[in-house]
């Protein structure tokens, strides 16, 4: 029962510091944001016992994706966002129309969708490091060679935008 | 080994076809007789070592199509009936190359002339060698465009160019027959290779009324190919092409074709009763107006041209009546005598700087004696005095019309009619040409053609005159050794026909004989009296049967009907539709659509605002589309 | 624990559309970025969310394969980011407007 509070408390905060981050005018004030939700991501996913991921999410996100995304802010040092202007208004009102919509019908799926979706499933040790090197290794294994190719253009491209001139 | 008969004139076309004009004239013309030459050495091995094995020799060279059930393999096969078509083409052919090196000499496309000539072979090689419909189609339309571009070969002349058009555009009505015929096969047959079609047992299973409509349509590509009523008309036209290319395709080879076909699939055609009778009545038929038009025609190769196409009429009407093996006999020693006749009458209009009327000839046996005695061998050979060849194919089919149940006394009549008259044609065509008064202008001055040119003539004719002799009838005595050796190939479709040989008839084939020579020596008597003793006779006789004669030297105005049954009503109807439809609706759909784009794109324009939020909103809801697609289903 | 299921996914959507409302909101090019990095662990959520309920691993092995996305996408988006800037030397998304003209 605490762990379903507590739950509820992690999600307000994940859902309040996520708000933030969008809605705030500094760049370097969202980033720190972002940080926090991933925090609270990992929390979730411990909670979920998906323990494996929960650290992944500290380590990928709050500490490379983000690390990186911070020094490139303070690289371009720019200040405060302008007022965004009127033209644009049309396009906020229908993003926000969308948004609404959007949610709203996921929300009504889900809870309408499926009948016997209430009770997570049992305890079995679905979350730690050997379940999932196992599939990684075995089932997952083409995929996750895919993966790593990936990286490795990623790595390229990346040296190559990273020189002076394009 | 057997590959390497069509593979020679391949590699002929490829390298002529390729070097173009880097190729001297002529290197060109020799290099496109030695790959004919070699083909026709292969045939020759082949020939002996089939002799002696006696089974048909095989080669599948690849996989062409496969696809499900449907697998079409590229394989040549060599049983008699091809061996004989192969050592025709290759050897006639040999001669003609090598006549053609001197007749096309001086000639600027001379070395597309011989890739051209090259790639025939290759393709008539294919034809009569491929062991399914499918390949052998391939070979079939092959020699068709060969055909239309040899025809059309000086196609700087609008009417070369247009008689190319025409033998293609008539061409295609038959083949359209074959290809429908094809299809039919395949959903019979569930095959096209000639191994698993033509079984009797096979054939016993399907409802006759198919097969007669599969031979039916077969013999439409046969008529289209093989110029008989009512697809002939492009065959006179064809004559524009060069000389040899009339006497390699248009008489010794191409337009035999349907005859091969027939006599291939002889067992299934002779399942079906109708056919055969229709396809012996059409090829006497063809033969006797061929000959009434070829009777009044004063250009030397479409009297020629008239006569193949009633040769070609008798060997329709020998396979229709089931004598395959007459059939072919007949096409082998034609090949002989009318490739030279071909090759003659190009010499004379070499001699004579292109002319190829008759009117104004005449004389000429003092100018040029080696084409006059070489020419005597041809026309008498094919008017069939005796001991030629044409007496011995020729005789052979009057013989099992008379006495096939598909023939009778009818048709045998009206063929030894025209036997007559193709001795009298051919004999008027040899007189006006070598005889009489010296019609030519001063400017002509006749000269007998180089070596080159006369050598393959004397060997033509020496074939047109002992090539009978394998042939020689069993009332003779003799064993007929082409029967003997076609007898592997034909010997099943010949099941079929009960031939009432012995009893009851009235002639026996020795008395029909007679009866044929009489009437040759009858028409070689009365061409002699109109156009060497009496010249003025012709003219008198036209004059007093004017309507006839019109009606004769006008070819029967069957293109003219054609024109105005087909030609007019289509073009009339393809102008309507240009002026009325196209121009209005087509030209207003196309230019309207156009218009409409111009001011929707004007409209559109705009929503391209560049602004790279309203882009992700738009994807925004195209995801919110999906997932509510993807619910509501 | 014992929390809906429909909660978690709830919760997902939720933050979803957050990340879209960054999207189309907001026109600081990194921020943009930030966002999608949002959305991307909004999908995580739910992946783990079913990976928890079906007691099956492959989902959890899906988040593992979209962070590994993630990196790559950061890196080369960022680097991007980081040309254009120096190009344009601004990071306002209403000035990156060469699709048009």
């Amino acid at each position: 029962m605490t762990l379903s509070l507590l739950f509820y408390i992690i999600s307000t905060l994940t859902i309040g510091s996520a708000l933030l981050v969008v809605l705030n005018r500094n760049a370097v004030y969202s980033a720190v944001l972002l940080v926090f939700t991933f925090f609270n991501l990992s929390i979730l996913y411990l909670l979920l016992e998906a323990y494996f991921l929960a650290v992944l999410e500290i380590i990928i996100y709050a500490g490379a994706i983000m690390v990186l995304f911070l020094f490139v802010i303070m690289l371009f040092n720019v200040g405060k966002e302008q007022v965004l202007p009127k033209i644009m208004s049309f396009q906020r009102a229908v993003s926000l129309f969308l948004l609404v919509i959007f949610f709203t019908g996921v929300s009504l799926f889900t809870i309408q969708g499926v009948q016997d979706l209430h009770q997570p499933a049992g305890s079995a040790s679905i979350g730690n490091v050997t379940a999932i090197g196992e599939a990684l290794f075995s089932k997952y294994l083409f995929p996750f060679e895919i993966a790593s190719i990936l990286l490795l253009v990623a790595l390229i491209g990346t040296v190559y935008l990273a020189k002076r001139k394009i | 080994m057997i590959g390497l008969i069509p593979f020679f004139p391949l590699l002929g076309f490829l390298i002529n076809g390729l070097g173009g004009k880097r190729i001297s004239e002529r290197m060109s013309g020799i290099i496109a007789s030695v790959v004919v030459g070699l083909s026709f050495i292969v045939a020759i091995t082949l020939f002996g070592e089939f002799l002696k094995i006696g089974t048909p020799l095989e080669q599948t060279l690849f996989t062409w199509i496969a696809v499900g059930k449907f697998t079409v393999s590229f394989s040549y096969v060599l049983d008699s009936l091809s061996l004989v078509m192969v050592l025709v083409i290759t050897g006639v052919g040999l001669l003609i190359h090598i006549f053609s090196i001197g007749y096309m000499k001086g000639d600027p496309g001379i070395q597309r002339y011989f890739s051209y000539l090259n790639l025939f072979t290759f393709m008539m090689l294919t034809l009569v060698m491929s062991d399914n419909f499918l390949a052998m189609f391939l070979g079939w339309e092959g020699v068709g465009l060969c055909s239309y571009l040899l025809i059309g070969f000086w196609f700087e002349d609008p009417v070369k160019a247009a008689a190319g058009k025409k033998a293609f555009i008539v061409n295609r009505i038959g083949d359209f027959g074959f290809l429908l015929a094809m299809f039919l096969i395949f959903s019979r047959f569930g095959s096209l290779k000639f191994m698993d079609v033509l079984i009797p047992q096979q054939i016993a299973q399907i409802p006759i009324e198919i097969v007669t409509a599969i031979t039916l349509l077969l013999f439409l590509g046969a008529t289209g190919k093989s110029a008989q009523i009512p697809l002939h008309i492009w065959l006179p036209d064809a004559m524009a092409g060069p000389t040899p290319v009339s006497a390699l395709i248009h008489a010794a080879t191409m337009v035999t074709a349907g005859v091969y076909l027939i006599a291939r699939c002889g067992i299934l055609f002779a399942a079906s009763e109708i056919t055969m009778s229709v396809i012996a009545v059409i090829g006497i038929l063809t033969a006797f107006f061929a000959a009434t038009i070829a009777l009044t025609e004063t250009d030397i190769k479409k009297v020629l041209a008239y006569s193949t196409i009633s040769q070609l009429g008798f060997m329709f009407a020998a396979v229709g009546v089931g004598a395959f093996a007459a059939g072919i006999f007949h096409l082998m020693t034609h090949a002989f005598f009318k490739g030279l006749l071909f090759l003659a009458a190009g010499s004379v209009i070499h001699g004579m700087s292109g002319e190829q009327n008759m009117l104004k000839m005449g004389g000429l046996k003092q100018k040029m004696p080696t084409t006059y005695w070489t020419m005597l061998a041809g026309v008498a050979a094919i008017s069939g005095l005796p001991l030629l060849s044409g007496f011995f194919s020729k005789d052979e089919i009057l013989w099992n019309v008379y006495s096939s149940q598909f023939g009778g006394n009818i048709l045998f009549g009206i063929g030894l009619f025209t036997a007559a008259m193709t001795a009298f044609y051919m004999f008027r065509l040899f007189f006006m040409t070598f005889h009489g008064d010296r019609r030519w202008s001063k400017e002509v001055s006749p000269h007998e053609s180089p070596k080159i040119m006369t050598i393959p003539l004397i060997m033509l004719a020496v074939l047109s005159v002992v090539g009978g002799f394998i042939g020689i009838p069993e009332s003779w005595g003799g064993h007929n050794f082409f029967h003997q050796f076609l007898q592997k190939s034909t010997q099943d479709a010949t099941g079929y026909i009960t031939h009432q040989y012995s009893s009851g008839l009235l002639l026996s084939e020795n008395i029909l004989m007679i009866l044929s020579i009489v009437a040759a020596i009858g028409g070689l008597l009365l061409a002699y009296r109109f156009y060497v003793q009496r010249p003025d006779i012709p003219g008198k006789i036209s004059k007093s049967l004017s309507i006839a004669y019109k009606l004769v030297s006008g070819k029967y105005f069957i293109d003219e009907l054609y024109g105005l049954l087909f030609v007019r009503p289509l073009r009339n109807g393809s102008e309507l539709f240009l002026k009325k439809f196209d121009i209005s609706v087509i030209d207003g759909i196309a230019n309207g659509s156009g218009k409409v784009m111009l001011v929707l794109g004007n409209k559109l324009r705009r929503i391209q605002t560049g602004v790279m939020q309203n882009y992700a909103a738009v994807i925004f809801l195209g995801v919110i589309s999906i997932i509510f697609y993807l619910y509501l289903k | 624990m014992v929390v809906p299921l429909e909660h978690v996914i709830i919760l997902s959507g939720l933050l979803f559309s957050i990340g879209v409302m960054g999207v189309l909101f907001r026109r600081n090019v990194i921020i943009i970025f930030m966002s999608i990095e949002l959305m991307l662990n909004a999908v995580n959520l739910a992946l783990v969310g079913f990976s928890r309920y079906h007691n099956n691993v492959d989902g959890q092995v899906f988040v593992f394969l979209v962070m590994t996305l993630a990196a790559a996408e950061v890196s080369v988006g960022l680097a991007i980011i980081v040309a254009l800037f120096r190009n344009r030397q601004t990071v306002n998304i209403n000035e990156m407007n060469l699709m048009k003209n």
